[in-house]
């Protein structure tokens, strides 16, 4: 075990390896490009391949090809590379393959800049592509979660032969933080893929990777199958923390970056004597939709934080049920907020003011 | 102990380099640490700053946004940032690039001619380390020898032979605020 500074795009490269990814398929763009640097040196050393694709269309195709043999596979990206692998994700996603795909996002829409957001909360959580699925989408607050996480995200993948998205932002990705690299893990366990195509080897039928069902009735029960795998994810996989929710009666709600300044925010709301606790969905899609609505029950109100014009706080919105009011404080186009305005709108909050989403 | 440390200036000037070198410090002397760059699309002259993150606890945020110490590398980042650094907060200027002066009374400021200090040194680029050495003298917040033991992290292995001088540098710099304390006191 050793103890390394280390930037979050790097440690994804790192998490990936050592959670058994040997393939990598990506095109560079910022904030995300240290990652395929550090994956382009990193993949040939443990005997993985790095490949720079022609375009991000290639490169989901390529991880649909990888993926369709069994490989533990991921490609990366920001916003408007995201955007033109959409078609891809909603083939993996019909064709249940597992895969890791990583969105360090950025300001837009279009082109929009380099600078950190949250806008494409929605595009990762609604599925983002054609077609009627869910990916499973992750959001860390740190390089050492995002270490841990990349294991996290392909054992799920895995798990439900399904895309997950791990979505973070240029802060996560550029921000460099201590870490502890367990240099002497184990090689993850080799999840046995029955299903995958890589040859008959002896068995007495083919393998078949597919999205295409031409026939209504097929394809509906398709449809009802992957339904009633989101049921279960959503059952099971909801993963988030709570900070200081006990006596709280203004929660607050943020992922990722925001999250972190959403804490600071509660330690000096706090020192004010303002309950303050925060909530920080872990995963995002599957939403925390039970827990937020058991704490609607014991707060006055909520307060959202978003790096965007306000995404998430309509999932806290459909927790919450009216049963409280929910405010929103959202900064965007590569604006982080800062802990001192947040502060600033916890204390309208709290006398009594603040606009509601 | 919790420093908030943000370093402003253009491309090129060892901005991001200086708050890296801190945070390993840092992390070496086994604090909490945390650091996070803002830089422009620009290759080289466009906005290059950092937050840099030391305590003795976790860091809840790594976003500075109200300074305890502010590091002034160019004149647009002074206008910038000079109102957001907490009373009673310490301001290092680069007297050899910045010619306005802090406004605010309840604020340390010291001024330090970085690059005519590197320059004696025999090379201009270590000017960046001049600064550093005042503000690890004036905080506190790591030893100057963990510092120089950093160097050895940061810089590429070809850059190896350029440590004894930011080594310099960075003595030449705790030796100014040292002057500076004293003058300050009496």
């Amino acid at each position: 075990m050793s103890r390394v500074l280390m930037k979050g795009n790097e440690a994804i490269g790192e998490g990936a390896v050592q959670a058994g990814c040997r393939y990598f398929f990506g095109y560079p763009i910022t904030p995300q490009s240290e990652l395929t640097h550090y994956l382009a040196k990193r993949l040939p050393e443990v005997g993985g391949l790095y490949m720079q694709a022609e375009s991000e269309v290639a490169s989901i195709n390529m991880v649909y090809g990888a993926a369709g043999a069994g490989a533990r596979v991921m490609t990366s990206s920001s916003g408007p590379g995201i955007s033109l692998m959409q078609e891809g994700i909603s083939y993996l996603a019909g064709a249940e393959l597992p895969c890791v795909i990583v969105n360090m996002m950025r300001g837009g829409p279009g082109l929009g800049n380099i600078a950190p957001s949250q806008s494409d909360y929605f595009q990762a959580t609604r599925g983002g592509g054609h077609g009627d699925y869910r990916t499973i989408t992750l959001a860390p607050n740190s390089v050492q979660e995002i270490i841990d996480m990349m294991k996290k995200a392909f054992d799920l993948a895995d798990k439900y032969r399904n895309p997950v998205i791990l979505m973070a932002d240029g802060v996560m990705g550029q921000m460099m933080e201590p870490v502890d690299l367990d240099d002497e893990a184990p090689a993850p366990e080799v999840v046995s893929k029955t299903w995958a195509a890589d040859g008959m080897k002896g068995r007495g039928h083919k393998n078949i990777i597919n999205s295409l069902y031409v026939v209504p009735e097929e394809l509906e029960r398709h449809n009802r199958e992957l339904g009633r795998k989101y049921a279960e994810i959503e059952a099971r996989e909801v993963m988030l923390e709570e900070y200081r929710l006990d006596g709280a009666e203004v929660a607050l709600v943020a992922f990722g970056t925001t999250s972190r300044v959403c804490r600071a925010v509660v330690e000096r709301a706090r020192s004010r004597g303002i309950p303050a606790g925060l909530i920080r969905p872990i995963a995002l899609w599957p939403f925390p939709y039970d827990f937020i609505a058991a704490v609607a029950a014991g707060v006055k109100c909520f307060l959202v934080v978003e790096m965007n014009m306000g995404q998430m706080v309509e999932d806290v919105q459909m927790a919450v049920k009216g049963l409280v009011p929910v405010h929103f404080y959202g900064r965007c186009g590569g604006m982080v907020p800062a802990a001192g305005d947040v502060l600033k709108e916890v204390e309208t909050i709290w006398r009594g003011g603040g606009e509601q989403k | 102990m919790l420093e908030e440390i943000y370093i402003a200036g253009f491309g090129g000037q060892g901005a991001l380099s200086t708050g890296q070198l801190l945070a390993y410090a840092g992390l070496m002397e086994g604090k909490y640490v945390s650091y996070v760059p803002f830089y422009g699309v620009e290759k080289r002259g466009g906005v290059a700053n950092c937050g840099v993150v030391v305590s003795d606890r976790p860091v809840s945020s790594p976003i500075v946004t109200e300074p305890t110490v502010l590091v002034v590398m160019n004149n647009p980042s002074l206008e910038k940032f000079e109102h957001a650094v907490i009373p009673g907060g310490l301001i290092l200027i680069n007297s050899s690039l910045v010619e306005g002066k802090v406004g605010r009374m309840d604020l340390k400021v010291m001024d330090i001619p970085a690059n005519e200090q590197a320059e004696a040194l025999g090379n201009s680029q270590v000017a960046n380390n001049v600064i550093l050495g005042a503000l690890v003298e004036l905080t506190g917040v790591v030893a100057i020898e963990t510092v120089a033991e950093a160097l050895k992290k940061v810089l590429p292995e070809h850059h190896h032979k350029l440590i004894p001088v930011n080594r310099l540098a960075l003595e030449r710099g705790a030796a100014l605020a040292g002057e500076w304390r004293q003058a300050r006191e009496s």
